[in-house]
């Protein structure tokens, strides 16, 4: 049976609970498709004899009429979460050879409820970055490169293979981690649907930790039923992690319907920023008329703090991570680089071993932490955070969910903000607000700009209200009927 | 304690507060599962999350926290009903996270106080600061094998508390007699051994002087390694008379950290830095604020043990002891426990005597603690009631006490066994009176005109008998065949 590649998880699961196929067709279609894929290099590490093995232990327990949620299901994984036994790089030379003795948590979750792991999907090094650029092993390239573009376009970051991989038909479902955008924004840009949920929803024990009161994982797919799907499976509490919440995981597949009857969506005033794309702002206001059309109410709802919260994020990320980071020292595992002294080898190894902007982000997060920095820095981005959440604490008094572009812009080509971080950084203009008010928030492919590139929309909600967001998410999907394929989807 | 150092140009003060280390007895780590287990194979003890591999993450250990918050009861100090974990970032290879987790702005204890008994029998309240918690860090082994430093990580993540007094202390024995008080206060609540040598209770002194009637503070310098009883008081003093020496000469005290040598006797400066560390303090992400709630702490409260102080009044006002013996005893749980266990139906102070000098001294001779000794509460009781049945002397009391200590026997059957019973019979004593009498005609005429040398007497008597014969017995005998009335 060719195309195997291209179904989505739930179609792809009611043909395995048929038996119709098999979970070792499904993976050898998905690990060929990887194979032709190679150019995108969307992959770090592809497991295919793990994932053949899995597969036959799912096909296995099929055949007895069991299984868990996703039984047999093929899935890539961001190489930000520890796999036990393979090789976990979060993209960076300093963690090149690390294999983790232990699984995290998540996946963990994902193994037991049958999935099959296809391999370790790219991403910016540690997390770091929004066109998986700054990868040690390579940049991703976009599937929606048109032909002939060279470098190619950016697939967006961080969890730029991830959404790659899922876009180009090399997997149904990938999971990723969302720290200002890193989901959401790559989703926009590869056109395919990213979940970040509710910080806490997930636990981040295993996960490689960039900013950790910000880090949360999530799950791309090319459907918001899909997406809901590897989510389920991945969400729930875990007292490993501290901050994860002690809350059961609602049944979003079974509850997935496109009802938006009766829902106030909140338009955020602040969010058209100065030089956006008129293409986004029509596709915006497209987004609206969609959800009006079905029974939503609009209101215009005001997050005033909204200017700030790109400086408060590249204030408390990097603070986070420069002392997250501070344990690869070349003492116990990864790179060691040997240098004159102790000291010396610190420098060597943290110099070699991390790239340019993860080592940038160490410095700005060393500074703004530094006695006689902190209070005007740190401690002043923790209040304006804290007014952020305000901001939506109110605006849900007035609305059920807010709808806004995932990007303000389309994929661009790589290399093209790579010289101006700041340029970069206001890639997260509309997804970091999210990830500072622990928000969940769902990308949903709703359109082509006029370079026939795709271009999302944002849904976000309550604390832990993901069932409004996937609802929501489910009537934009259904109005915006996106069904374009990528330039250089691959066909096995 | 009225103690100055008297220098060339006048007296001088110390004022010196200590910064304590104390290992919480836990089985767990702090922010893990690893054990805690002291002298382990190096390295055999420790979690990923110990040994900061990536995606790990910390959870709290309630039952650390429970032991701290007892420890600050005991310490009559604040419990915060929030307290906050933050990260203190520095590098090095025995910290493998490259931040230590501790408390910084928001301790687990505020302000609380301990009280010293004098020498000259006055009270002296010495201020507690804080109590936070805190993770202990590994060991770096320098030059175990040539040309590497190995790090054993079995310490790494231990719970620490870290116990800062205020600067109250006046006196180099001051220092000694609040850890010993400490010390004393952290074994009855359980929650640190209190062991120096194996490092579970760790001390710095913050160390500076000033001339006699000054009130402002002088610069200190912070004293490291101060880790035994022996040492704390030598190491301060030596290093407040370091710097009257240097004030007196026209120099200044640099705030700095110094390392007391043990061997020297002297403390010198730590190897220099090479710049001033900036921990870079912030509360740690992967971790809550920690919230007690009053239930909790009102069922710690209850379960508290009688403290020493307490303890210390009541022995005095129950059982008429001595403020200074009721403070020997009480200073060990257990000492006081085997006291009480002993005095129960008898003479307390009897008890007490026999407690403080002949088990404890026994105890030191041997080199154990009381939970080690060999003698039950009871066996001594048993020695004190033959003692008040007039069925043995103090002197064959003593005796039978040794050999119960040394043997395990019981003291009953030790007199049993050896014929040791006193000889009170009248008719028995008699026949061994005259005759010594009629063997020494001279002596006998010394005593009438010296009735002190009935004594002597006494003593051949009592040669005679072994020692069995009742003393008093004998003297009234003599006395009236001598005719001294």
């Amino acid at each position: 049976m060719s195309g195997l590649n291209r179904l989505g998880l739930l179609e792809a699961r009611t043909l395995l609970r048929r038996r119709e196929i098999s979970a070792v067709e499904l993976a050898r279609a998905c690990l060929a498709a990887m194979e032709r894929g190679r150019a995108l290099n969307a992959f770090i590490t592809e497991t295919p004899e793990r994932a053949l093995a899995m597969a036959e232990a799912a096909d296995a327990r099929l055949a007895r009429g069991e299984g868990g949620l996703l039984e047999g299901l093929p899935i890539a994984v961001k190489d930000l979460f520890c796999t036990a036994g393979v090789r976990t790089t979060a993209a960076s030379r300093i963690l090149a050879n690390f294999v983790p003795p232990y699984e995290s948590t998540v996946t963990a979750k994902l193994w037991a409820e049958g999935a099959v792991l296809l391999g370790k999907a790219n991403l910016d090094e540690f997390a770091m970055g929004s066109s998986n650029t700054t990868s040690a092993f390579g940049p991703v390239i976009n599937p929606w490169t048109p032909p002939g573009t060279e470098p190619g376009l950016v697939p967006g970051g961080s969890s730029g293979g991830s959404a790659a991989a899922v876009a180009a038909f090399l997997c149904p479902a990938a999971t990723g981690t969302d720290t200002g955008g890193s989901i959401r924004q790559p989703a926009s840009f590869c056109g395919i649907v990213g979940i970040k949920p509710t910080y806490g929803r997930c636990s981040r024990f295993g996960i490689v930790a960039f900013a950790s009161s910000l880090d949360q994982a999530g799950a791309f797919a090319r459907s918001v039923a899909d997406a809901a799907l590897l989510l389920q499976a991945m969400a729930g509490f875990d007292p490993k992690d501290s901050t994860s919440a002690d809350l059961p995981v609602p049944d979003w597949v079974g509850e997935l319907a496109p009802r938006v009857r009766g829902l106030r969506i909140g338009i955020p005033e602040e969010y058209r920023v100065p030089g956006m794309p008129a293409e986004i702002e029509t596709l915006w206001a497209r987004g609206a008329e969609w959800l009006r059309a079905q029974g939503a109410e609009l209101v215009s709802v005001s997050l005033p703090h909204t200017r700030f919260a790109l400086p408060t994020y590249y204030i408390i990320a990097p603070a986070e991570a420069s002392s997250n980071l501070a344990r690869y020292d070349g003492m116990r595992y990864g790179l060691r680089v040997r240098g004159r002294d102790l000291v010396d080898t610190y420098k060597r190894t943290r110099g070699e071993g991390f790239g340019a902007e993860v080592r940038r982000r160490i410095l700005i997060g060393t500074y703004v932490l530094s006695a006689g920095y902190y209070d005007a820095y740190y401690l002043k981005a923790q209040k304006v955070r804290r007014r952020i959440v305000e901001d939506f604490q109110r605006a849900f008094e007035r609305c059920d969910a807010l709808l806004a572009p995932t990007a303000p812009s389309a994929a661009f080509r790589i290399g093209e903000k790579s010289d101006d971080p700041v340029a970069m950084y206001l890639n997260d203009v509309f997804t970091v607000t999210v990830n500072l008010a622990g928000l969940p928030g769902i990308s949903v492919p709703a359109g082509l700009s006029a370079e026939g590139l795709p271009l999302g929309l944002q849904v976000i909600g309550r604390p832990w209200d993901e069932t409004t967001v996937f609802a929501v998410a489910r009537a934009l999907e259904e109005a915006a009927g996106f069904s374009a394929v990528p330039p250089r989807a691959v066909e096995v | 304690m009225a103690w100055t150092i008297r220098g060339r140009t006048g007296e001088w003060e110390l004022v010196c507060g200590l910064e304590i280390h104390a290992q919480v007895i836990s089985k767990a780590k702090l922010f893990s599962g690893a054990a805690t287990s002291f002298g382990a194979e190096p390295n055999t003890q420790v979690s990923p999350i110990d040994a900061g591999m990536p995606g790990m993450l910390p959870v709290l250990n309630g039952f650390c926290v429970e032991q701290a918050v007892k420890t600050g009861l005991a310490l009559d100090a604040e419990i915060n009903k929030v307290s906050i974990f933050e990260r203190k970032n520095y590098f090095y290879p025995d910290l493998p996270q490259g931040y230590q987790i501790s408390q910084y702005q928001h301790p687990i204890v505020g302000r609380g106080r301990v009280l010293l008994d004098l020498p000259d029998g006055t009270t002296k309240a010495i201020g507690i600061t804080r109590l936070h918690l805190e993770q202990d860090a590994g060991k770096s082994l320098h030059g175990a094998r040539e040309g590497v430093t190995l790090v054993d990580l079995n310490r790494c993540g231990v719970a620490l508390m870290e116990i800062v007094t205020e600067p109250d202390i006046r006196a180099p024995e001051e220092a000694v007699l609040f850890l010993k008080k400490l010390r004393s206060l952290l074994r009855y609540v359980g929650t640190c051994d209190g062991n120096m040598e194996e490092g579970s209770l760790r001390c710095d002194a913050n160390v500076s002087v000033r001339r006699l009637g000054e009130t402002r503070l002088g610069t200190r310098c912070e004293i490291k390694n101060v880790n035994s009883m022996r040492f704390v008081a030598k190491a301060i003093e030596y290093e407040a008379r370091r710097q009257v020496e240097l004030l007196e000469n026209g120099g200044i005290v640099e705030q700095e950290t110094r390392l007391f040598d043990a061997a020297k006797g002297e403390t010198r400066p730590m190897r220099s830095k090479e710049e001033a560390h900036d921990y870079r303090y912030f509360p740690d992400p992967d971790l809550l604020p920690l919230e007690l709630d009053d239930a909790l702490v009102a069922r710690l409260r209850a379960e508290l043990p009688e403290l020493p102080d307490a303890k210390k009044a009541r022995f005095v006002r129950e059982y008429g002891l001595s403020a200074y013996d009721a403070g020997v005893l009480v200073a060990e749980r257990a000492a006081a426990d085997y006291f009480e266990a002993v005095a129960r139906g008898r003479d307390p102070k009897q008890a007490a005597n026999w407690v403080i000098n002949e088990l404890f001294g026994a105890l030191a001779k041997r080199g154990l603690d009381i939970e080690a000794c060999p003698l039950p509460p009871e066996a001594l009781g048993e020695l004190l009631d033959l003692l008040a049945e007039g069925r043995i002397s103090g002197k064959i009391a003593k005796e039978v006490f040794h050999e119960a200590f040394e043997s395990g026997a019981r003291p009953r059957a030790i007199v049993e066994a050896r014929g040791l019973e006193q000889v009170t019979d009248v008719g028995a004593i008699e026949p061994i009176v005259d005759k010594l009498l009629a063997d020494n005609p001279a002596q006998v005429a010394n005593a009438r005109k010296n009735p002190k040398v009935v004594g002597w007497f006494v003593g051949q008597v009592m040669k005679a008998t072994g020692g069995r014969a009742n003393p008093e017995l004998v003297n009234d005998l003599l006395r009236k065949k001598l005719g001294l009335g």
